[in-house]
């Protein structure tokens, strides 16, 4: 090795040790734990099996949280790219000073702890809630609309996080193309929504692309959200790993459990990053 | 009634007066350059004229048209941008077509008129290609392949070929008044580089903060500057404070200090003045000879030609000469300085230099 290559594995063992011991060792220890079996007199048993994850597999039960994960992380995705892919456009147009102070307003909600945003949820959605007391007061419903406990206030609550992620990522994307471009389609005749929707809005699709791997990675590995909003009724795989974890007490099964989340994810982020390099690959990049 | 014209045209923003009063005219098929520094209009002055910019005061009238109110989208100018603006999610063809698609031009004359544009700009062979994939001259020539797609009535040129290199530059100078040329399609150059301009213009017009200092065919500009600045900004000068004595039938005397050189007929009242000698008029003889005694100062060779710096009693004077193979006067060495009277151009002192 040539003192060049010595010297960066050098500079980057600290980074490398915190990253191996926060990460690689509780991961791998996730890992080994899934194998074991599990009794509810003994405990975790030594042995190694692939029996947590034949119970998985073969309990409809578990089919459904897992469906229900992918598809409030799926909706929330697609929402928030719909509010995302305008919002950023509004962005790029933006004088500088706007454009400073409506950034600041965009990542607002990810200066916020994420127990106090969601538990300010629950005061707006609950059946005695803001909105439903305030409906009922004006007189447009009779009795409460329900919406905490459901799928449909964990997603509201989840694009409420995860929307800045897409804008940030649309920005980016929206900066690299060159500003005269527009320009250029209107000097052949375009109208403003052709030249977004022919011009802009492509240009901003591996933007669009990334934030949706970001946005649906981490909402549906989310837990706190679901956690409270979701409650007992509407659970998620992340809320069933930890009440397996600390109610049932059965690790193994737990960490079995994670470990599928953690590789349907990694399936679904991988599969989506090849489709994007190759329909884009030759265009961008 | 010239093809395009525009009339007294401004434009402010806010304090700062970016044009101010500009008025010239193209005729049809021409080609003209607007030239000057940067920060001088003439960018501002395109964008008014494409659409993008609203003038504050003044008229643009294209073919007897007056442009005002008309957005950029329904003039049907064909523009290429200095960064070429293309679209980068489609091909080449697809990036000519979209002009053509916007005016919705059936489908067979569509692909017909794209094989003509990439024909006429040498790049048939690539319509597939993205522009990622292309050099700085392709992307140029496909840039002036969807400009000129529509049939334009005019050819806006933004600094066309100053993202190039030097040697791709000079070709594509040809290229493009060629292209200009068979297409026979009127256009306006927006350059500040003044070798680009005098190249390829039928007519240009030279701008200075904003107002226009000088309108004429290429070889006007360069031989009858009517100000300072257009002398130094158009090749190389050499300008010196002078008075103008009286004019007599063959000519002026002009005190330079304390030597008196001989210039053609002016028109100027006597008084102070600027006069301009191009280093290439000037001729070298031994000490004894010529107008001017000066001791080289500094000597640049520059393999087609020698610039030589020549201190003389009246100032630095700027000395060209074509390099022919023999030895050339070495720093340090008494020269004299000849030239033809009726070389020297005699300009109003600038009150204002910039």
């Amino acid at each position: 090795m040539s003192a060049r290559a010595t010297r960066a594995w050098l500079l980057s063992t600290p980074a490398l040790i915190l990253f191996a011991v926060l990460l690689l060792v509780p991961l791998l220890m996730t890992f080994l734990l899934s194998f074991n079996s599990f009794d509810f007199y003994g405990g975790i048993g030594s042995d190694l099996s692939l029996a947590n994850y034949a119970e998985v597999l073969g309990d409809s039960y578990f089919y459904e949280i897992f469906g229900r994960t992918f598809l409030i992380a799926l909706i929330t995705t697609l929402i928030c790219a719909a509010i995302g892919v305008p919002q950023a456009y509004i962005l790029y147009r933006m004088s500088p000073l706007w454009r400073s102070i409506t950034v600041l307003i965009v990542i607002g909600p990810l200066l916020i702890s994420v127990v106090v945003r969601t538990l300010g949820w629950a005061i707006l959605l609950g059946n005695k809630g803001v909105i439903n007391t305030a409906l009922i007061d004006i007189g447009l419903i009779e009795r409460p609309i329900r919406m905490m406990y459901t799928s449909g206030g964990i997603v509201l609550a989840l694009v409420h996080v995860m929307v800045p992620f897409m804008i940030l990522a649309v920005w980016a994307a929206l900066q690299r193309q060159d500003p005269a471009v527009e320009s250029a389609a209107e000097s052949l005749g375009a109208r403003p929504a052709t030249i977004f929707f022919r011009i802009v809005l492509p240009q901003a699709i591996p933007g669009v692309l990334s934030g949706s791997l970001i946005v649906f990675s981490l909402s549906a590995s989310a837990f706190a959200t679901p956690a409270i909003l979701g409650g007992r009724r509407v659970k998620v795989v992340a809320t069933t790993v930890y009440d397996e974890f600390l109610n049932t007490l059965n690790w193994p099964l737990g960490a079995a459990i994670a470990m599928l989340l953690l590789a349907s994810v990694l399936v679904v982020m991988l599969s989506w990053n090849r489709l994007v390099e190759r329909r884009f690959g030759e265009v961008f990049q | 009634m010239a093809f395009l014209e525009l009339h007294s045209l401004t434009k402010r923003f806010g304090a700062i007066t970016a044009v101010e009063d500009l008025t010239f005219s193209v005729e049809r098929g021409s080609f003209v350059s607007l030239l000057g520094p940067s920060g001088c209009g003439k960018t501002t002055t395109l964008q008014m004229v494409a659409g993008f910019e609203t003038p504050t005061d003044g008229r643009i009238v294209l073919d007897g048209r007056d442009l005002s109110g008309v957005p950029a989208r329904e003039r049907g100018l064909g523009i290429v941008f200095q960064t070429y603006a293309l679209f980068a999610h489609m091909t080449v063809a697809e990036n000519v077509a979209f002009g053509l698609e916007m005016r919705k031009v059936a489908k067979a004359e569509r692909t017909r008129r794209i094989a003509d544009a990439l024909d006429l700009v040498h790049l048939s062979h690539l319509e597939d290609r993205y522009p990622r994939s292309m050099s700085g001259g392709q992307r140029q020539r496909v840039a002036l392949a969807r400009a000129l797609v529509i049939e334009p009535q005019l050819l806006l040129l933004d600094e066309p070929l100053s993202n190039l290199d030097a040697k791709l530059r000079e070709e594509m100078q040809l290229e493009l008044r060629r292209i200009q040329r068979e297409a026979g399609v009127t256009t306006l150059m927006v350059t500040h580089d003044q070798s680009e301009a005098l190249a390829m213009s039928d007519s240009i017009v030279v701008m200075d903060r904003g107002r226009l200092r000088q309108d004429a065919t290429p070889f006007d500009v360069y031989e009858m500057p009517q100000s300072s600045f257009v002398s130094r900004f158009l090749g190389k000068s050499n300008n010196l404070a002078a008075r103008l004595g009286e004019s007599g039938p063959d000519g002026a005397a002009l005190h330079c200090g304390n030597v008196v050189l001989h210039g053609p007929k002016a028109d100027l009242p006597p008084g102070p003045v600027e006069i301009a000698l191009r280093p290439e008029r000037i001729a070298l003889t031994g000490p004894d000879g010529g107008k001017l005694r000066g001791t080289v100062a500094e000597r640049v060779f520059m393999g087609n030609q020698w610039l030589l710096r020549v201190e003389t009693e009246i100032g630095d004077m700027l000395v060209m000469r074509y390099n022919t193979g023999r030895r050339e006067a070495d720093i340090g060495e008494t020269v004299g300085l000849d030239w033809n009277p009726a070389d020297i151009r005699i300009l109003p002192a600038e009150t204002n230099p910039a």
